[in-house]
């Protein structure tokens, strides 16, 4: 299947018109959501690691109690819950906006 | 036999049954190109149904079953552990995003396969996409119809194979004549029936272990390391269970069941809205079932099967008829993600296997025919292999959800966000992929400490790009010599 011949002019193609890589607009604001998107896991690691093994690391018999959690457990697994969920709602309401999925010329009805 | 669990379990099968056969109706009434509306739901789903249907088709029999099993040996450092999942609420819609639903509608993709092919302009990476998909989770199908029947079975007392029987009957019925859209409006049930099931049990375990307080001074005189983040034995080491954030957490992006859905909502507003119920649903009930199965260790010391726990202390702390309802959420998760797997795998034989070699010109009214078929055979064919699962396929089985990664992540990723990124890397990076995957499990599992996924991972990561740079040169020059 893949003629040599074939495989050029897939490929000039490629360079003069590839769907996936125009400058819409639409891709842009995308762009900016999925590093949106890459900076929260980033921050949701950090947490979640930090406050677990960071507190997590002690005697177990040293460990500090909120609400009857151990306080690594509080703050990093339900912690981390509350607190992210107040992030991804921040940034979608914030940082998120509503484009349209389809092209004008190629609506499906 | 208990009728106040059963009736619960009965009703919930009812309800399910119903609502797939009124939303394969309501498809009917409404002109739909059939291909588009079968395997993915006519692009209309909102953000509620998205949210709980990418929740309940990642959320299965481990998630309430097995995994609070072990957190019942393992203590909180086991529930950290299932923490890690908590991005697969987010990040999968965010990261796949907007780019991917509009050049989905772009190429008219209806499978990852059709989006894998036009992408890279290749039926070699479609054939590879489409082997994958329908071995591997021909395999998950089966592991979970028998984990579906187990649960029936203990439940129930009814014999495994008429418990598998019921259980098979009532997915295929809907599925197969509701298609995608009736598997994703009973997913929102079935993920609502999940939510409320992780409340209760949560609510009746802390009080029937007298208040947090007292169940932790439990775990803690029985075994300090219960309540410490490194586990029972202390063998959770920390770059172990932080490997799970590839397993479980940003990974899932390159599964094809979760990914098929990122191309199946309505709008935009649909997209945010699931994100923010997705983070939301997914982490409470991934926290909440662990939390159930480490807390059960103090109201009932002892159990030996960990696959157990959940229902014993289900018994054991509610009446019976809230009992029921309980239980239907594992059995909820079970069925949502087996109905998933059904329709992709048939849409991967339907689409990628018979249109696209056997007969592209099929007309309409024999491309329905064809995919009721389709679904029904697959069906049958689980369900006759479930009565006895032969050991090749338990072992497939193991691979299911790592090898799907390791397989299409950065095909998915870097096909829609580096245009460098060309088919020789993508098939080098399938290959490379699944095979050392495969490898890594057989000969030198958890290699280096981390889950074996990791190194799979990185390798076809490594691969996609170092032959995607090469190939792409040694085309340019080809190129140049030709002008």
């Amino acid at each position: 299947m893949d003629v040599d011949t074939k495989k050029r002019t897939e490929n000039i193609d490629t360079d003069v018109q590839d769907p996936m890589f125009t400058n819409d607009s639409r891709f842009k604001q995308g762009r900016k959501e999925v590093l949106i998107g890459v900076g929260l896991v980033i921050f949701n690691f950090l947490w979640w690691f930090g406050f677990a093994y960071g507190l997590g690391s002690a005697r177990p018999e040293e460990y500090q109690y909120i609400l009857g959690f151990p306080a690594w457990f509080f703050y990093s697994c339900i912690g981390s819950l509350v607190i992210m969920s107040i992030l991804v709602v921040f940034f979608v309401k914030k940082y998120f906006v509503e484009v349209p999925f389809d092209d004008e010329s190629n609506e499906e009805k | 036999m208990n009728w106040g669990v059963l009736f619960p379990l009965i009703l919930f099968f009812i309800v399910i049954l119903g609502v797939g056969i009124w939303s394969s109706n309501s498809r009917m009434k409404k002109k739909h190109v059939f291909l588009n509306e079968y395997f993915l739901g006519s692009r209309e789903i909102g953000g509620y149904i998205l949210a709980m249907t990418m929740m309940a088709t990642y959320g299965s029999a481990s998630s309430f079953i097995g995994g609070p099993g072990v957190a019942y040996s393992k203590g909180l450092g086991w529930v950290l552990l299932s923490m890690a999942q908590l991005p697969a609420g987010y990040f999968v819609l965010m990261v796949l995003g907007k780019k991917f639903a509009i050049v989905a509608r772009k190429y008219e993709a209806i499978t990852l396969n059709d989006f894998l092919k036009a992408r890279y302009r290749s039926t070699t990476v479609g054939i590879i996409g489409a082997l994958s998909i329908i071995i591997f989770l021909f395999s998950a199908m089966a592991a979970q119809w028998v984990g579906g029947a187990r649960l029936i079975e203990s439940i129930t007392g009814i014999s495994y194979n008429s418990a598998l029987f019921i259980f098979a009957l009532a997915v295929l019925i809907y599925v197969v004549i509701g298609g995608f859209r009736a598997v994703a409006v009973t997913d929102a049930i079935q993920g609502s029936i999940m939510f409320v099931g992780t409340i209760l049990l949560l609510i009746a375990t802390i009080i029937a272990g007298g208040g947090i307080g007292n169940i932790m001074a439990d775990l803690t005189a029985e075994n300090p390391n219960l309540v410490s983040p490194f586990g029972a034995e202390g063998d959770l080491t920390p770059l172990y269970v932080s490997s799970f954030w590839i397993l479980v957490g940003v990974g899932v992006v390159g599964l094809p069941q979760v990914t098929v859905r990122a191309m199946s909502y309505k709008n935009a507003k649909a997209m945010h809205r699931a994100i923010i119920y997705s983070t939301i649903f997914v982490g409470f009930i991934m926290l909440g079932m662990h939390l159930i199965g480490a807390f059960a260790r103090s109201i009932i010391p002892g159990i030996e099967v960990g696959d157990t726990v959940m229902p014993t202390i289900a018994m054991e702390v509610l009446p019976p008829v809230l009992a029921g309802l309980v239980l239907t959420a594992p059995m909820a998760a079970i069925m949502s993600t087996v109905d998933s797997l059904l329709i992709l795998v048939s849409s991967a034989v339907v689409k990628d296997v018979y249109i696209s070699f056997i007969n592209p010109n099929a007309s309409e009214k024999k491309m329905k025919n064809v995919s009721f078929f389709v679904t029904a055979i697959l069906g049958i064919i689980v369900f006759l292999i479930s009565l006895s699962p032969p050991n090749f396929l338990i072992w497939l089985n193991l691979f299911a959800f790592g090898g799907l990664e390791s397989a299409f992540i950065w095909p998915v990723i870097f096909g829609l966000y580096w245009k460098g990124g060309n088919k020789y890397g993508a098939i080098a990076s399938m290959i490379v992929g699944v095979g050392s995957y495969i490898m890594f499990h057989t000969f030198y599992p958890n290699a280096f400490g981390m889950h074996t996924v990791v190194i799979p991972i990185v390798l076809s990561l490594v691969f996609y790009v170092f032959v995607s740079l090469i190939s792409g040169k040694y085309e340019s020059k080809a190129r140049l010599h030709l002008e």
